[in-house]
């Protein structure tokens, strides 16, 4: 047989590389279980969205314009996130519109952009992993994830097939965490009302472990559980899926 | 009404504290959101009738000038007028000269945001013409002296409670003690009271949620028969709409009736869909001796040709409002001006200015519920991304928060330094939050810490893990 194996570029984003490696090593993991080359392009830094959302289109260009270099040799090019996977699936193109020659480059590179989850299911076809995490886990879906990349059913498909794992609905899933980048410290009273009523809805579940595919909304979910006192496990819906050991999101070793 | 969108944070805070209107939000949610749904679920066309609409709209958009120009031939050839109106000060001169000119004392008021918009009523008062509002909404908040909190549910901020108290006070040749605890009565004396103002009225003012270029018709949807008593029993009707509001036929007005309930109440259709035409003809049975249209501009036509057109396809079904977590936290009357939520955020800056309302186009997650739910497919999220960008591009932003993320900005193109700098920025909050795996609280990250801990760093960054070799778990 001759089939070649893809090449990934991973692109683990900001927050993950400087806040939770694990899920880098994670993702590593199951591209490689599913029969990927994986590369991490060195001089990765940020997807740009911080500026793109600020209203600072020129710096998000400039950028998104290094990463266009950086991605451009992969097969596929595959990030841990669905909000900065969106970033560049959707508005890089966006960005260089008004530019003919880096707008053809950011729809090559857009094309083959995926975030983890939605790749394995819908491009490699992964139809289960073999893992074990004993727990009743809530979903929130992200909303870049959900609304941009229509990611809903692919996590909760490969999280079935974890031995000991039970997945449980949110009452209100389509609701938005409240994290949303500099929203959340720019209106910090709106964000924790809205965190808040997230972190209700999670223990409302019975749930003892929170999972999501952003890092963004992990963190902002976790420290409010925190907050609150609640012992509920917050990690990376890649973390369970390739069996990461280390504590928890905002956890520390040994408790 | 006078702006106070500058103020939206402080005004937010207040919200949050508010319990009667967090108490209202939750009802309000839980309410049209679930009804919206399930019509949508019954229509399976619905999706398919969003693109026909928002393709519909753009044509007209694209040749606004044409079909508007239809829509008053058909107007004068019907025997109404056509006033042309710059801006909200031109559109109220022209409502008063007619109340003038009809030597009316009182006004019966159907909804109409394009009154809120032009802050009708103070004008009118002030110039001796008592406006009444007759939507049952807007009558409470007239009574208590406050602005629409919502702009298809003007009093959904307030309780049953707060309806009978406002009742209490200004219908005082009731008997006292009478009950209003059951919405029934509360609806009752409403009506009562309204009935002989709309037989008292000498002008009546409707909005419109159509205009039809090729019938000059103009199109209200109520569901308290509201409207038809203020356009049917004056001897005047003025028709109050803004420029944007036309559709060429009678068909396509259907097509977007079939969105618009739907999207506003979960309702297939509301109760009355009232159609005016030119005024009374001799041998018909009621309606009003004169038909005025108020077109009002006040900001519309700069938007076409330009990023923000695609609001003028809105239709003010309020579904973005009803579904926004931010909306959904503190209400309308938080965003400072007439039209609140993620519609109101995009047209307040266009209307109002950015000066003014710079904090409404920053207020949103981009969470993209508004555009998944909007009936028009109108890119709210990415409007107001470009309101951020004119904001940023006029330097409007506070400058500690816009400072840092120009800071990181320049890191992310420079690895080297970026390496450096968030290898120590890390390593610090690694060290802070060794014991918990948390921090309780950080300098200059109040905006996050008082809310929620901050959860530490896991380790050595992921890159420099990955430079030194290591591979797996």
């Amino acid at each position: 047989m001759t089939t070649t194996k893809p090449r990934v570029g991973l692109f683990v984003t900001c927050l993950v590389d400087l806040f939770r490696p694990s899920v880098g090593f994670a993702a590593v993991k199951l591209l490689e279980d599913a029969g990927c080359i994986v590369d991490v392009p060195r001089g990765q830094t940020c997807c740009g969205q911080p500026a793109y959302n600020s209203g600072d289109r020129a710096d998000a260009k400039d950028i998104a314009r290094r990463n266009l270099d950086l991605l451009a040799p992969y097969d596929y090019v595959v990030l841990p996130s669905g909000s900065c996977a969106s970033m560049i699936r959707h508005h890089y193109p966006a960005l260089f519109a008004d530019d003919p020659e880096l707008a053809v480059r950011a729809e090559r590179i857009a094309a083959k952009t995926h975030e983890l989850v939605s790749f394995l299911t819908d491009v490699l076809k992964v139809d289960g992993v073999s893992g074990r995490y004993k727990g009743r886990a809530a979903y929130h879906d992200s909303c870049s994830g959900l609304r941009e990349l229509g990611i809903k059913e692919q996590p909760r498909r490969l999280l079935a097939g974890i031995e000991g794992l039970e997945v449980l609905d949110l009452a209100r899933p389509e609701e938005c965490c409240g994290f949303g980048g500099t929203f959340c410290v720019k209106y910090p009273e709106i964000s924790d009302r809205m965190v808040t009523d997230k972190a209700e809805d999670v223990i409302a579940t019975g749930a003892d472990t929170l999972l999501a595919g952003d890092l963004g909304c992990l963190m902002n979910i976790a420290g409010k559980l925190k907050r609150m006192g609640k012992s509920i496990r917050v990690r990376h819906v890649a973390e369970v899926l390739a069996g990461v050991q280390t504590p928890p999101i905002g956890e520390a070793e040994g408790r | 009404m006078h702006p106070t969108s500058h103020a939206f944070p402080a005004n937010a805070r207040r919200a949050l504290g508010d319990e009667g209107l967090q108490a209202a939000l939750v009802k309000l949610k839980a309410g049209f959101r679930v009804k919206r749904a399930a019509a949508v679920e019954r229509l399976p066309e619905f999706d398919a009738l969003r693109d026909a609409a928002r393709d519909l709209k753009d044509e007209v958009l694209r040749h606004l000038d044409f079909y508007l120009e239809t829509f008053e031939r058909q107007v004068l050839a019907q025997g109404g007028t056509v006033h042309w109106c710059r801006d909200a000060a031109e559109a109220r001169e022209a409502v008063l000269a007619i109340c003038t000119a009809a030597g009316a004392r009182t006004v019966t008021k159907g909804k109409s945001m394009v009154a809120e918009e032009i802050a009708l009523n103070p004008w009118l008062e002030d110039n001796g013409v008592q406006p009444i509002e007759t939507d049952l909404g807007e009558y409470i908040i007239q009574l208590r002296d406050e602005p629409p909190s919502h702009i298809i549910a003007p009093a959904s901020h307030l309780s049953r409670a707060d309806v009978a108290q406002a009742f209490e006070k200004h219908h005082a040749d009731l008997p006292k003690g009478r009950p209003l605890e059951q919405p029934r009565e509360l609806l009752d004396e409403a009506r009562h009271v309204l009935r002989q103002r709309f037989l008292d009225a000498d002008v009546g003012i409707t909005g419109a949620n159509f205009l039809v270029a090729e019938t000059g018709s103009t199109i209200i949807v109520t569901n308290e028969g509201n409207g038809d008593l203020t356009q049917t029993l004056p001897r005047v009707h003025i028709v109050l709409t803004g420029i944007e509001k036309v559709v060429p036929t009678l068909e396509d007005a259907t097509l977007m009736l079939r969105l618009l309930a739907r999207s506003a109440t979960g309702q297939e259709f509301t109760s009355y869909t009232t159609f005016s035409t030119g005024p009374r003809r001799p041998d018909d049975l009621d309606g009003p001796h004169e038909f005025h249209v108020v077109l009002l501009d006040n900001g519309r036509s700069a938007m076409l040709g330009g990023e923000f057109q695609d609001m003028l396809r809105c239709i003010r079904c309020a579904a973005c409002i009803n579904h926004c977590p931010v909306y959904g936290a503190v209400g309308g009357h938080a965003y400072g001006w007439v039209y609140p939520g993620p519609m109101g955020s995009v047209l307040t800056p266009a209307l109002v200015g950015l000066d003014e309302a710079h904090h409404l186009p920053n207020a949103s997650t981009l969470c993209g519920r508004c555009e998944s739910v909007c009936p028009m497919r109108i890119p709210l999220p990415k409007m107001l991304r470009h309101w951020r960008e004119r904001e940023f591009e006029r330097h409007l932003q506070p400058s500690r928060s816009s400072r840092g993320l120009k800071l990181w900005a320049w890191l992310a193109r420079r690895p080297a330094a970026y390496r450096l700098a968030t290898g120590a920025a890390m390593g610090l909050l690694r060290a802070l939050g060794k014991k918990e795996g948390s921090l309780k609280s950080l300098p200059l990250a109040q905006g996050w810490t008082e809310a929620r801990d901050l959860p530490a760093p896991e380790g050595r960054s992921f890159m420099s893990q990955w430079a030194s070799g290591r591979r797996r778990l």
